[in-house]
């Protein structure tokens, strides 16, 4: 299937005809109403909110935060950033809540520090990973997304990004781009090894660790590619060492080699010699 | 545009962002609009800290508004011993949530470029010498 991010610019593709297709089709609205409520669950709002919509498009994901119910922490109160401005119209005619700005989100979020509770983002931010113009590069644009994004968060603030990465490597660079930025960040496959496969990007302000943000879903796998934390005091075994040498000789005998008997003086220097 | 934004809104050129007088922006023949909204006490009430009352106060001369008062209202004035809310939590849901710049400009105080205003949507987009 061709993806709309190769065939034009997102100001451009999204014209009057596109958007209105994009917001009256059932459909994309279906398919925008999960991955919203998805998002809201990773971001485990207790308070009615001030929320970043990165991508707001028609406000058909800024639609479900309005009407979050009281009990469930609602209602939130939201402010949306699009590059294309007949998706502006589009929420416009359907009247929604929240505020809006015809941005580019590839230049930055222009919102003084800790402004937001949470950020969210539908579908959008895989439009970086395209320079349109020669004086722009993708990293350039995910460095002043980023950066912005996490200055305008509050220190313990989330945001939850659901992006359509062409391919691995895309995947790797807005996830690298996060972390370079600051943000503790971790990824979230839904349905993963289909067709169907979503990417959630969970991004948390000073908090460090992204997976307690999963800890109370179900069928949630956590899979930790951090390097783990070497400890401390442990002497790591060097080559060369005692130790190191056992080990050595230990595998050689176990392959039926000869080794020669271990006494107290293996591994020992020699004394100088004069 | 609400109020409420505005109290966030700085300008998006990259050099100004360290200056202090890119904040706040200063709406320039700005024509304002009352939009209705379910009052929301909660949400009043946790972004009160996060206010800038100077900010707001200026904003408020400048768009010719009632004067505010000196001090940003504490969270024990917005609502009496019933939990009922009070007269200075509707003032600032209104000024805050309803008042709203529906056109005009908005000017940064450092570069002094313009930020136009259409319908609500206030226009970010920078051409690429503004980077």
């Amino acid at each position: 299937m061709s993806r709309p991010e190769d065939i034009l610019p997102p100001d451009l593709f999204y014209d009057d005809a596109e958007s209105r297709k994009y917001t009256t089709s059932s459909r994309i609205r279906n398919i925008q109403a999960d991955m919203t409520n998805r998002a809201l669950a990773l971001l485990d709002l207790e308070h009615p909110s001030l929320i970043l919509d990165l991508g707001c498009g028609s406000g058909l994901s800024g639609e479900i935060l309005s009407d979050v119910s009281a009990e469930e922490g609602g209602p939130h109160t939201w402010v949306g950033m699009d590059i294309s401005a007949s998706m502006l119209g589009q929420a416009l005619e359907r009247d929604t809540d929240g505020d809006m700005l015809l941005a580019d989100i590839g230049q930055g979020v222009p919102f003084r520090a800790g402004t937001f509770d949470a950020a969210i983002s539908i579908s959008a931010i895989q439009w970086l990973c395209n320079a349109e113009t020669s004086d722009v590069s993708p990293e350039g644009r995910l460095k002043r997304f980023f950066d912005g994004l996490y200055a305008s968060l509050k220190r313990g603030g989330k945001a939850v990004c659901q992006f359509y990465p062409k391919n691995t490597q895309q995947r790797n660079l807005i996830s690298q781009a996060a972390i370079k930025a600051g943000f503790g960040a971790g990824i979230l496959e839904d349905d993963p090894e289909t067709k169907n496969v979503k990417y959630y990007l969970v991004l948390s302000v000073g908090g460090g660790d992204v997976t307690g943000a999963v800890r109370e879903m179900e069928n949630v796998d956590v899979q930790d590619a951090r390097r783990r934390e070497r400890k401390r005091g442990k002497e790591v075994e060097r080559k060369g060492s005692k130790a190191w040498i056992t080990r050595k000789k230990a595998q050689m005998e176990a392959k039926g080699k000869v080794v020669k008997n271990s006494s107290k003086y293996t591994g020992r220097r020699r004394r100088t010699a004069f | 545009m609400k109020l409420l934004t505005l109290n966030f809104l700085t300008c998006a050129r990259k050099t100004c962002k360290s200056t202090a007088a890119a904040f706040p922006l200063h709406p320039k023949e700005a024509e304002l609009e009352q939009v209705e909204m379910e009052l929301n006490p909660l949400f009043v009430k946790n972004m009160l800290p996060r206010l800038d009352w100077e900010a707001m106060k200026t904003l408020a001369t400048e768009l010719g508004l009632p004067n505010l008062p000196a001090e940003t209202p504490v969270a024990e004035e917005l609502a009496n011993e019933s939990g009922e809310p009070t007269q200075t939590l509707r003032d600032l849901h209104t000024l805050l949530m309803e008042t709203a710049i529906a056109s005009g400009k908005l000017v940064c105080g450092n570069c002094g470029h313009e930020y136009a205003v259409k319908e609500g949507i206030a226009n970010f987009l920078l051409p690429s010498h503004m980077v």
